[in-house]
């Protein structure tokens, strides 16, 4: 048998055996993540197979897509999952966004994350298999403790060189979707490597790993590292891990290797994620709403950038503005440093930390003739809202640098 | 039995977009399918028809209501090249059958035309056009017990390693 990939490692850890790519096993889970939609639907088919979950402390309820309740709908559907976390003693979590939650206070190196949410793989970012799944595979997981998976086919990314002057991971993660295509990691892993990586801090791979999810990846994954404990211990819970790799005779289904160096800020244009160009093919393009937020750039850092553009200056007259923290972490944080009092100052609307206006439920709806630039994930028809508006994803440092104009701007002359 | 035909990359805001996925009610889900893609699909629908699409269908967001919403309005198979992976998984874990077939045997498909599904693949019965077909086995052995849910009211977890063979 030939070496093994990272992700073969962690499920071979999981099932209790060694398992080879293709092999279909049943492994155990060390977090089931469900948020209050997926778990409205996993409710149902959980009391059809069981009556108590397996370990409510390995279970994660997260209140973010529509919190709080932006309607009596909604409301309803809430009622209805805390009637279920109480009954089973879930712990529920108010605080933000799942997946930058669950990276702050939650994930290891090494772990099994089964989610209820396309943009689990996020968590890949920590060195962990972080997989999106539906609601039924959340209902058997929370009453079993397990999963069924398919071992999957690891394409390995290196990527070499620095991030040129006003280049973000949000810019390389755009760049490799439009070169690998919506589908072009399909039931695949896609596993992070070569000299740069090791200067993505956490919060980078975070923005990497979210978008993998986009390229129809398994997970994107970021072998844990000297990056990985500064984050831990950066949240005070770090625990020695072991530095798994895959092994060098690992077999991998393409191994790309990339230079960030030649990346400069990219747009993805609407309808699809892959449809990324260099910012200039877009610049000028008139916008009514920018939303910085969303699980793949609403953190510390992204505000952090963000502000370093907008110092100053005001948002363009007319322009929704929409500054959502990914958690009530990044929130407090941005509270005390004053980032958010200096956003509302410029004129932003601050909302309260979860996904938004992302998935068009709530705070930053669009109607027919609005056009979005977002730094969020998905650029779907219909994604925000109305079917007619159109959205255009890119880095926070593209976004504030459009505030001020009220168009697609570049970011780099304002860095200067 | 009718064919309903779809481009590539058909995400999950399409199938059911967010703003109405907030239902667990399965004839209300069923009612929204497509509903501002293809406004006539939720309506005209009937059991036993085809959706024949492009690559990657089913990209985007987990939401299991996309396969849900497909199931009640009667779809017999979806048949495309190529389908995203969450979307699979939970057409495999509901028995939602999912055909994948050759690009060309799909650009030769056209809504008026009558399909079949045989042991040796699929028949386009209009034009005579055939292809082999890939179903998941687990899908297959799922299916025979009435999904995912069914199975493991009289099997454990574990027997899912086998059901396969």
């Amino acid at each position: 048998m030939a070496g093994m990939t990272l992700s073969q490692k962690i499920l071979s850890a999981h099932a209790g055996r060694k398992l080879a790519i293709g092999d279909t096993a049943v492994i155990s889970v060390d977090y089931v993540l469900a948020h209050d939609t997926t778990t409205a639907w996993a409710i149902e088919p959980f009391h059809e197979i069981a009556t108590k979950v397996f370990d409510p402390s390995k279970i994660f309820i997260f209140f973010d897509h529509a919190f709080p309740a932006p309607s009596t709908q909604f409301a309803e559907m809430h009622a209805k999952i805390r009637r279920f976390c109480s009954e089973q003693g879930i712990k529920m979590h108010f605080d933000g966004v799942c997946h930058q939650l669950m990276a702050e206070k939650f994930t290891y190196p090494n772990t099994f994350l089964l989610g209820a949410d396309s943009h689990t793989p996020t968590g890949g970012a920590m060195g962990a298999m972080c997989c999106g799944f539906g609601s039924t595979d959340a209902a058997v997981a929370m009453a079993t403790g397990k999963a069924w998976v398919k071992v999957p086919e690891t394409i390995r990314i290196n990527l070499e060189g620095k991030l040129p002057f006003g280049v973000y991971p949000k810019d390389v993660i755009l760049g490799i979707a439009r070169d690998l295509s919506s589908e072009g990691a399909n039931y695949k892993v896609v596993e992070f490597g070569g000299s740069a990586i090791a200067d993505f801090d956490v919060p980078s791979r975070l923005t990497l790993c979210n978008m993998c999810a986009e390229i129809g990846a398994k997970t994107g994954i970021v072998p844990a590292d000297a990056q990985t404990r500064a984050y831990l211990e950066s949240q005070g819970r770090y625990q020695p891990f072991e530095e798994l790799r895959s092994d060098p005779d690992a077999h991998f289904e393409q191994v790309l290797t990339i230079d960030i160096s030649k990346f400069e800020p990219t747009v993805s244009t609407p309808p699809d994620i892959d449809r990324g160009v260099p910012i200039a093919e877009v610049e000028g393009t008139p916008i009514t709403q920018v939303f910085l937020g969303s699980c793949t750039n609403c953190r510390l850092e992204d505000l952090a950038v963000a502000y370093k553009i907008m110092k100053g200056k005001k948002v363009k007259e007319g322009v929704k503005f929409i500054v959502t923290p990914a958690s009530r972490q990044v929130y407090e944080q941005a509270l005390v440093n004053g980032f958010l009092m200096e956003f509302s100052k410029m004129g932003a609307t601050i909302a309260p930390p979860g996904c938004g206006a992302c998935l068009g439920r709530h705070m930053g709806v669009l109607g027919d003739d609005d056009v979005c630039i977002s730094t969020s994930n998905r650029n779907f028809t219909g994604r925000m809202g109305s079917p007619k508006a159109k959205i255009y994803l890119a880095s926070p440092a593209v976004a504030a640098a459009s505030a001020l104009e009220g168009k697609i701007a570049d970011p780099r002359k304002y860095l200067k | 039995m009718r064919v309903w035909k779809f481009g590539n990359s058909i995400n999950t805001d399409l199938i059911t977009p967010g703003r109405y996925n907030i239902t667990t009610d399965k004839r209300e889900l069923a009612k929204v399918a497509f509903i501002e893609h293809r406004p006539e699909f939720a309506r005209e629908v009937k059991k036993g028809d085809f959706i024949v699409a492009g690559r990657n269908f089913g990209c985007g967001s987990s939401r299991e209501t996309a396969v849900t919403a497909l199931l009640e309005c009667g779809i017999a198979a979806i048949i495309a090249p190529s389908f995203a992976r969450i979307f699979y998984r939970n057409a495999i874990n509901n028995g939602l059958l999912l055909v994948t077939v050759d690009e060309a045997f799909i650009a030769g498909v056209e809504e008026t035309h009558q399909l079949a599904l045989r042991e040796s693949g699929v028949v386009n019965l209009t034009t005579g056009a055939s292809a082999p077909a890939g179903v998941s086995p687990m899908l297959l052995a799922l299916q025979k017990h009435g999904g995912l849910l069914s199975f493991l009211k009289t099997h454990k977890i574990e027997e899912l390693e086998r059901v396969q063979q």
